[in-house]
């Protein structure tokens, strides 16, 4: 294992090779974790982190290999429970930069607890869900993010298991940040990374990512230059929902129901147009719901970018305060161990 | 007023509904016995559901203490007194009352309903057909003269009667002689803001009293003095009381931040609300989603440098089982305590048992090792929890404590000792060198590695639960350091005996015909009858166990001294079981699996059975 200088004094800028690590990155080649590694160092590295003061944690999975490849504190725990690990970490340490990596088996189904209640409590941990829809390291099983009628070698006759909506799960969890990105736009990518670091709370980020192995192609329709465009609705705040080659659809709210308009037809104009405010929970949760199938028709874009963000009150700051406030009364151990009432025998 | 008559111990049994208070009636008389100066054990027998429906039989709480002028080492086998507040209680209690035992009776308890809801026959009514001929019955209608007393109050009549208890309270203060002042202090405290209640009550306490003074000719009065305790200072304590006490203590002498990750369980719950009143002394309790969480959130604490703890009870520790053996793969300093109850599966929650033994020493995938110690006694448990958080520390290792459900709940009198008594636990931080290369898996002397927190300049480092490389501590699938590693992580816990006191006969001879030999919460009632067979020149000898993983360096040739091994257990023979696979030796074995402790009574039978 290799040794770190430290970090303090007057450095040259950081490189993304800086927060790698002498071990050989054993995913298979084409792997699309291997952009999201490349980007997270990148963006730690733009950041100035000190690696010494992030602490990468992960649970069982191909991308819960991560922190082994990462330059900084790491931990390779147990299968779902990477936010509990962190919850005590980032508790113990609240100056720590806490990342947390799971993936779609591991955080939505033998986790799926553990990430709800970590949301909900708004610990300021960096939680990145690296969704590929298949179980991959165990060699190609549905996972609770697959497609209905799935063949897998568990499904042979398709899987009839109703898959999960991770950012409905997120906001549902009360996450006060909720964002999805892809990792074949390590633009967006990187600018997701940012925003979760500069979030207070806890931050859920979802990243499609291909596996070439077991799932190739699964979100193509996404990533892919043809299809990307008509498909994928790149949000930012304060600005119209449009969308589609050649900017030329929007979305509207008729109602409480979204509706595609085509801007070029002349019946709609921007003005008309659903402006995207990541503060309202309530505007963010019909977004989350976002969720149809590219190839059906008159499908709704899915959304990219952070559906979500609020911030409030973190777990481990309101914990400090009454610790603070606990301790003012000062403590003495033998008025402790004494109790309120003794007696003497002589 | 006549003079009482001293006697030289007691057992008295509290009994009725889970609403008649009988928890607090029995925890107020037990203040009150240890200010006498009498040694004392308690043990309380709650009923399994929160309230179930008044008046039935498994709705009964009981609350049982022992109290003497001698050693008191059991809260008693049979009791001399029996309180019952209504007929369910008299039935499910009656028979380990003593032959000519005293029956306090609140003869409000046996009306029609309450007689039909304890399932006696009809027209039955115990206390009229003749069936406790031969015990001395004293009955009072207890809720009559509870209402009568506090005619003029405000109170509504349901909480009329929740005063009941304090009567009982004030009689028995007046039959066993006492002073009322520090009840009577208690209850300004608890009740300063609700004048009402607090009048209704002390009423009610003094007219308990004066009715035992106006009644004096029909029922007897009895003192008893002080026990010859070792002089000093004393309180009374409850072992989860203690553990929460003796965690703190540890913390402050390691100087580390303690965290506490916990989910409420039966009956370990109370150390999670111990230890979370008890923020001023920079205590971080977390209340996780599951014990699986708990346990992870213990271990995140301890990879930041926290003193990290988990409780919980058996079917929690399973829960906890693979997060445990990342903890020993990770080599960081965790307790987790373990506060048994009767199993398996949900079992009996409310009731003790020693059933986990096995568990804790083998309920993990792989070879897995973690050391195992136990508290003997409530007092026990202060001393040992700091025991169990100087090994995870020093070792660098997750440790296993087990209490039960008997200790965390029984009080007992309890010497305790001075904070600046207790040594310093010593902890050291790996900091970087700039002479060497940070090896996460180095080890020194006692074959731990060092512990280096998030946060250190230079050792950014990563661990994880895949099998690792001796040294480095990088991934490796290699064959030999497979095994290699195995081995270490085994002598690495044997090792720890190396540190530990030698194993002593706490009574009797060093050699002769029998050593009974025990852990856990049996020490009282095996204490107890080593005593009494001594006294009568049997050649007996008790040694009791904290250390099981490992076992004391000697405990073989300790073994070896003695004709015939006795192992009382509270479990089919576990502890009998590790003694025969260590040292190859014959272990006689007494198990009760009763979710009851072992009575002096039924364990001085066995043991004379095994001596003839």
């Amino acid at each position: 294992m290799s040794t770190n200088p430290p970090t303090n004094g007057q450095m040259a800028p950081l490189k993304a090779k800086d927060f790698a690590t002498d071990q050989d990155v054993r995913w298979c080649p084409g792997c699309g974790d291997y952009s999201i590694l490349k980007q997270v160092q990148t963006v730690f590295a733009d950041l100035a982190l000190d690696k010494d003061k992030v602490a990468v944690i992960s649970g069982i999975g191909c991308s819960s290999r991560f922190p082994y490849y990462m330059e900084t504190y790491g931990m390779h725990s147990i299968h779902g429970r990477a936010p509990a690990f962190a919850t005590g970490l980032k508790i113990a340490n609240p100056d720590l930069s806490v990342w947390v990596v799971t993936g779609d088996g591991d955080g939505f189904s033998i986790g799926g607890n553990h990430l709800m209640h970590a949301l909900r409590r708004n610990i300021n941990i960096k939680i990145l869900v690296f969704n590929n829809q298949i179980y991959g390291l165990t060699k190609g099983q549905y996972s609770p993010t697959s497609e209905l009628m799935k063949r897998t070698k568990s499904t042979p006759m398709g899987s009839i298991d109703y898959p999960v909506n991770p950012g409905a799960f997120a906001l549902g969890a009360h996450a006060s940040f909720v964002a999805r990105s892809m990792d074949r736009d390590p633009k967006h990518l990187k600018e997701m990374l940012h925003r979760c670091h500069e979030h207070a709370g806890t931050t859920f980020l979802e990243i499609y990512q291909n596996c070439n192995i077991f799932n190739d192609g699964a979100f193509f329709a996404f990533t892919e230059k043809d299809t990307k465009e008509d498909n994928c609705l790149f949000l930012e705040h304060d600005q119209p929902l449009i969308f589609g080659s050649e900017k030329s659809k929007g979305i509207r709210l008729n109602g409480m129901k979204p509706q595609v308009v085509d801007l070029a037809a002349g019946k709609f104009n921007q003005d008309d147009l659903w402006v995207h405010d990541e503060k309202d929970i309530f505007k963010a949760t019909l977004l989350s719901h976002f969720f149809d199938d590219p190839r059906e028709n008159g499908a709704l874009p899915r959304p990219f970018g952070v559906i979500y963000a609020s911030e409030r009150p973190t777990y481990e700051n309101m914990l400090e305060a009454q610790i603070t406030e606990a301790e003012d009364g000062g403590a003495d151990l033998d008025a402790l161990i004494a109790g309120p009432t003794t007696w003497e025998i002589k | 007023m006549s003079n009482p008559t001293i006697q030289e111990e007691v057992t008295i049994k509290f009994a009725g509904d889970s609403g008649d208070g009988m928890q607090l009636t029995g925890g107020l008389f037990t203040d009150n016995t240890a200010l006498t100066g009498s040694d004392l054990a308690t043990y309380p027998d709650f009923p399994a559901e929160i309230r179930a429906p008044a008046g039935t039989l498994p709705g009964v709480s009981g609350f049982q203490i022992h109290f003497g002028s001698v050693q008191i080492f059991t809260p008693g086998d049979e009791y001399d007194v029996l309180v019952v507040m209504n007929a369910a209680a008299l039935k499910t209690n009656l028979r380990a009352l003593k032959t000519s035992g005293t029956i306090i009776v609140n003869t409000d308890g046996f009306d029609k309903k309450n007689l039909r809801l304890a399932k006696y026959p009809d027209d039955e009514n115990p206390l009229e057909n003749g069936s406790l001929q031969g015990y001395e019955v004293i009955p009072i209608p207890i809720t009559k003269l509870t209402r009568e007393c506090l005619a003029e109050s405000s109170l509504s009549t349901k909480e009329q009667d929740r005063c009941k208890n304090m009567f009982v309270l004030g009689f028995l203060y007046w039959r066993y002689s006492r002073d009322m002042d520090e009840t009577l202090k208690y209850l300004n405290s608890k009740f300063s803001r609700k004048p009402d209640i607090l009048q209704a009550n002390v009423s009610v306490l003094k007219a308990g009293y004066h009715f035992g003074e106006t009644t004096e000719t029909y029922s007897a009065r009895y003192a008893v003095k002080a026990a010859p305790l070792e002089p000093g200072v004393y309180r009374g304590i409850m072992g989860n009381e203690a553990l929460v006490m003796g965690l703190i203590t540890a913390s402050k002498k390691s100087k580390l931040p303690l965290f506490y990750g916990s989910y409420p369980i039966t009956p370990a719950s109370d150390i999670l609300h111990g230890l979370a009143s008890y923020k001023k002394f920079g205590v971080k309790t977390f209340q996780a989603e599951d014990e699986i969480a708990a346990v992870c959130s213990a271990i995140g604490a301890s990879y930041g440098g926290n003193l990290a703890i988990t409780g919980t009870s058996g079917p929690g520790l399973a829960l906890k089982t693979e997060a445990i053996g990342l903890a020993m793969m990770l080599e960081l300093p965790l307790v987790i305590v373990n506060v048994q109850r009767g199993g398996p599966s949900t079992g009996l929650p409310t009731k003790t048992e020693q059933s986990d033994l096995l568990q804790a020493m083998y309920g993990r995938n792989g070879e897995s090792p973690v050391p195992v110690i136990a508290a003997k006694s409530p007092g026990d448990c202060f001393f040992t929890a700091i025991e169990a958080c100087r090994i995870a520390i020093q070792h660098m290792t997750p440790v296993i404590l087990l209490s039960d459900g008997y200790i965390a709940n029984s009080a007992e009198p309890w010497k305790f000792p001075k904070a600046s008594d207790i040594p310093e636990i010593e902890v050291t931080f790996k900091k970087a060198n700039p002479d060497e290369v940070f090896e996460p898996y180095q080890r020194n002397e006692k074959l731990a590695r060092p512990w280096a927190i998030p946060g250190t300049p230079g050792l950014a480092h990563r661990i994880g639960g895949l099998e690792k490389e001796a040294v480095t501590g990088n991934v490796s699938y290699d064959p030999a350091n497979h095994e290699y590693m195995v081995k270490t992580r085994e002598a690495r816990i044997e090792i720890i005996a190396d540190y530990l006191p030698l194993q002593k006969v706490e009574a009797g001879p060093d050699q002769g015909d029998l050593l009974i030999i025990g852990w856990g919460s049996t020490y009282g009632a095996i204490a107890s009858v080593t005593k009494s067979l001594l006294a009568r020149g049997k050649s007996v000898a008790h040694t009791h166990l904290r250390h099981i993983k490992p076992f004391p360096k000697n405990l073989g040739e300790l073994l070896k001294k003695f004709d015939k091994i006795l192992v009382p257990e509270l479990n089919n023979g576990q502890l009998a079981k590790l003694l025969r696979d260590k040292y190859m030796v014959q272990v006689y074995q007494y198990n009760k699996i009763q979710g009851m402790p072992i009575s002096k009574s039924e364990l001085e039978h066995a043991v004379l059975q095994l001596l003839d």
